[in-house]
């Protein structure tokens, strides 16, 4: 059974554990953690309304959310009016009958797709394989994880675990029908290798199904965002186009998604604006000599619609540009698998536990440092360690935290709450420690807190708590 | 309870509404009839000498090349010596824009194909509907004057943009869009297309061509 069904999620301490001991991935994450977050600053150093656009992205898509039942509505007769079809689907058993149902009536044997996260969300490449169709990935991270086997590492990269031997490795492996003694030292010759074989299937796809990354309300269109021009190709070449969404994704006005596309390339990958951005309303209208004769769009909610009015609600602002985890120290140390599920990083931590339950996600929230980086990049202002928070607390509430923690907390508590044996024991244990550590002013070793002193150091205490240093100087004022 | 009425229904208990409320009705309507304007960069708000300037830049800083003409009659040259300069074959497939059209092709030794492309032909040209200076970016609308597998099929693109309708910002090409198509309504495709093909799939290394054109040339018709 693939991780899309069967989340690795509950065992993330063991996944971090495998990822800080796997070289390969240590290389690729090593790029990472300087590249992208030295391109989005300089973007947005050159921009200088950025702030005021990220105010303005929130506060769209918070009056969207606040109307969203209304905004789905109008979107919806605008779709029907260019002559596209809109199905709504509850869950994403609902979505892939739904998908599923169109490829039948259509009798598709093979069927491209452009990047889509809630295609992975919904499993849907492993429901068509079942179905006797054939999916082909072609954004060129997804067809190389395609050929792994894999889910994306990252919402935006989702190859950027894998190093340049590993895919040439890949290429090796499954394109058998090409020359064994074939150069594939350089990057460029993989790229031109893989754009051959995905243009054949472009142009032999029955179905082409695409993401969307904004669906607008004003004129029934949907909007792809890409660099590599794969999902243009696959919406434009075949007969059919589905589109696979979720209910958030709906937005206003053609206004409205301008303020968003300010801020998504910047955040994403630094640049002013991604290659192609692409509006698409309805099929093929008379006299056009190309572009799908159907255009279907497949609208899920999967949990979405109850987390509106929660503390969560925030999540659903989410323009999915994958810069709180290009930000995130947990993330750059063990890459976007160990987080077992489809959505890795600050924003998969959160969203995780909403979609398969806090008793399988809830270890995501605690891989946190809560060092604020990803909330202070998100374009979208949404408070990510705030809403970690939050399900620690829920996690602790239904006793769902290890014994060990609970009673330790449980502990810590009692003691924090006497106030003068708070203080009398700290003062107590930091002069025992500042005295063993006199001589090095750190320790190698300490019973209990092995899972720190066997990576690094101790630091001693220097003598003197932060209470009575506190009380001590504001006296002096 | 259909699927859609449920997922409504879901959404209106969390938000405690009912769907009938007025002012939420009246709120929505404002929004999509006015279509307000939010933060427009200060950037892209030039004289129009000013904004080719700024597009070139923005294009080029994007691998896309640019070169301006005094005319629509000098496209064909510029056209054939871009292919001649970059080694390719003196081919070019357009649709049936009646701008294209007028142009002077039978001057050039270009060879010339009108149509959708089947995906064996490596060059195109089009007309763009509009740009925006302020990231380089060209608009394009599907139909059978300049049909959107032109844009993606063809190893190498060039676009032909009439400055005069390079705007500063992409508010006031979407005005555009509404005074030709009418308020609400779209062409079918629009393609906001900033720079050639890319991919930074492989070891994170950004590659130009990924499945899209490998080159993209603008030509800018400037007749001020």
């Amino acid at each position: 059974m693939s991780v899309h069904a069967n989340p690795t999620t509950p065992h993330f301490k063991d996944n971090a554990h495998k990822a800080l001991h796997d070289p390969q991935l240590q290389e690729a994450m090593g790029k990472l953690r300087v590249g992208f977050t030295a391109a989005r600053q300089i973007a947005v150093s050159k921009l200088p309304e950025f702030e005021a656009l990220r105010d303005s992205a929130r506060d769209i898509k918070n009056h969207t959310l606040a109307h969203l039942d209304l905004y789905l509505e109008a979107y919806e007769k605008k779709v029907t009016a260019s002559g596209g079809h809109v199905h709504f689907a509850r869950t994403a058993e609902e979505a892939r009958n739904v998908i599923l149902d169109i490829c039948a009536k259509r009798g598709a044997k093979t069927v491209t797709k452009g990047k889509s996260m809630i295609s992975e969300e919904i499993a849907l490449n492993d429901a068509m394989e079942k179905a006797g169709i054939t999916p082909v990935e072609t954004d060129l991270g997804e067809y190389i994880i395609q050929l792994r086997g894999e889910i994306p590492s990252h919402i935006i990269g989702p190859a950027v675990h894998l190093t340049k031997d590993q895919v040439e490795g890949d290429f090796r492996r499954v394109h058998t029908h090409l020359p064994k003694d074939r150069d594939l030292t350089e990057p460029t010759q993989l790229l031109t290798e893989a754009r051959g074989i995905l243009r054949e299937k472009f142009l032999a796809a029955d179905i082409g199904i695409t993401g969307a990354n904004f669906l607008v309300a004003e004129t029934g269109t949907s909007i792809i965002v890409t660099n590599e021009g794969n999902g243009d190709l696959t919406q434009i070449l075949p007969k059919c186009h589905i589109v696979v969404a979720s209910l958030e994704k709906i937005t206003p006005t053609l206004e409205d998604v301008s303020q968003l596309l300010r801020v998504l390339a910047r955040s994403a990958t630094g640049q002013e604006m991604s290659v192609y951005t692409t509006l698409s309303t309805g099929p093929r209208r008379p006299g056009d000599v190309d572009g799908p004769e159907e255009y279907h769009v497949v609208l899920l909610d999967n949990g979405r619609s109850s987390m509106i009015g929660t503390d969560f609600q925030h999540m659903l602002r989410c323009i999915r540009c994958g810069a709180c985890m290009n930000h995130c120290p947990v993330y750059h140390a063990v890459g976007g698998h160990a987080y077992g599920w489809v959505y890795p990083g600050p924003m998969g931590a959160v969203l995780t536990p909403s979609l398969i339950g806090v008793e399988k996600g809830g270890q995501l929230p605690n891989a946190s440092t809560f060092c604020g980086r990803c909330e202070s990049v998100c374009p979208m202002r949404i408070p990510l360690p705030g809403m970690m928070r939050h399900w620690r607390e829920r996690e602790f509430e239904r006793h769902l935290t290890p014994s060990a923690a609970r009673y330790g907390l449980g502990l810590w508590a009692w003691v924090a709450k006497r106030p003068k044996l708070y203080r009398f024991g700290t003062r107590i244990v930091m002069h025992v420690m500042g005295y063993y550590a006199r001589k090095t002013g750190k320790f190698f070793a300490m019973p209990f807190a092995s899972g720190w002193t066997d990576w690094r150091d101790l630091p001693a205490p220097q003598g003197k708590t932060f209470q009575s240093e506190w009380k001590k100087r504001r006296g002096t004022k | 309870m259909s699927a859609r009425d449920e997922i409504l229904s879901s959404i209106r208990r969390s938000l405690r509404v009912t769907g009938a409320e007025g002012p939420r009705r009246a709120a929505v309507e404002a929004r999509l009839t006015g279509a307000p304007r939010g933060v427009v960069p200060a950037r892209g708000q030039l004289d129009a000498m000013e904004r080719i300037g700024l597009f070139k830049k923005m294009a080029e800083s994007a691998f896309a090349s640019v070169a301006i003409v005094r005319g629509a009659r000098e496209v064909p040259t510029e056209a054939a010596r871009w292919l001649r300069d970059n080694n390719l074959p003196a081919t070019l497939r357009k649709g049936e824009d009646k701008r294209l059209a007028d142009m002077p092709w039978g001057e050039t030794a270009l060879e010339m194909a009108e149509g959708a492309s089947d995906g064996r032909d490596l060059n195109a040209v089009s007309h763009a509907f509009a740009a925006v200076a302020e990231s380089g970016t060209l608009i394009m609308t599907s139909g059978p004057e300049n049909p959107s597998t032109l844009n993606f099929l063809p190893d190498n693109h060039i676009v032909v943009l009439s400055a005069a309708e390079l705007e500063g910002d992409y508010e006031s090409v979407f005005d555009r869009l509404r005074q030709k198509y009418g308020k609400g309504e779209m062409p079918r495709t629009v393609n906001m297309i900033t720079g050639p093909s890319r991919s930074a799939d492989i070891a994170q290394t950004m590659l130009l061509g990924a499945h899209g054109p490998r080159k993209l040339h603008i030509v800018i018709v400037d007749e001020a």
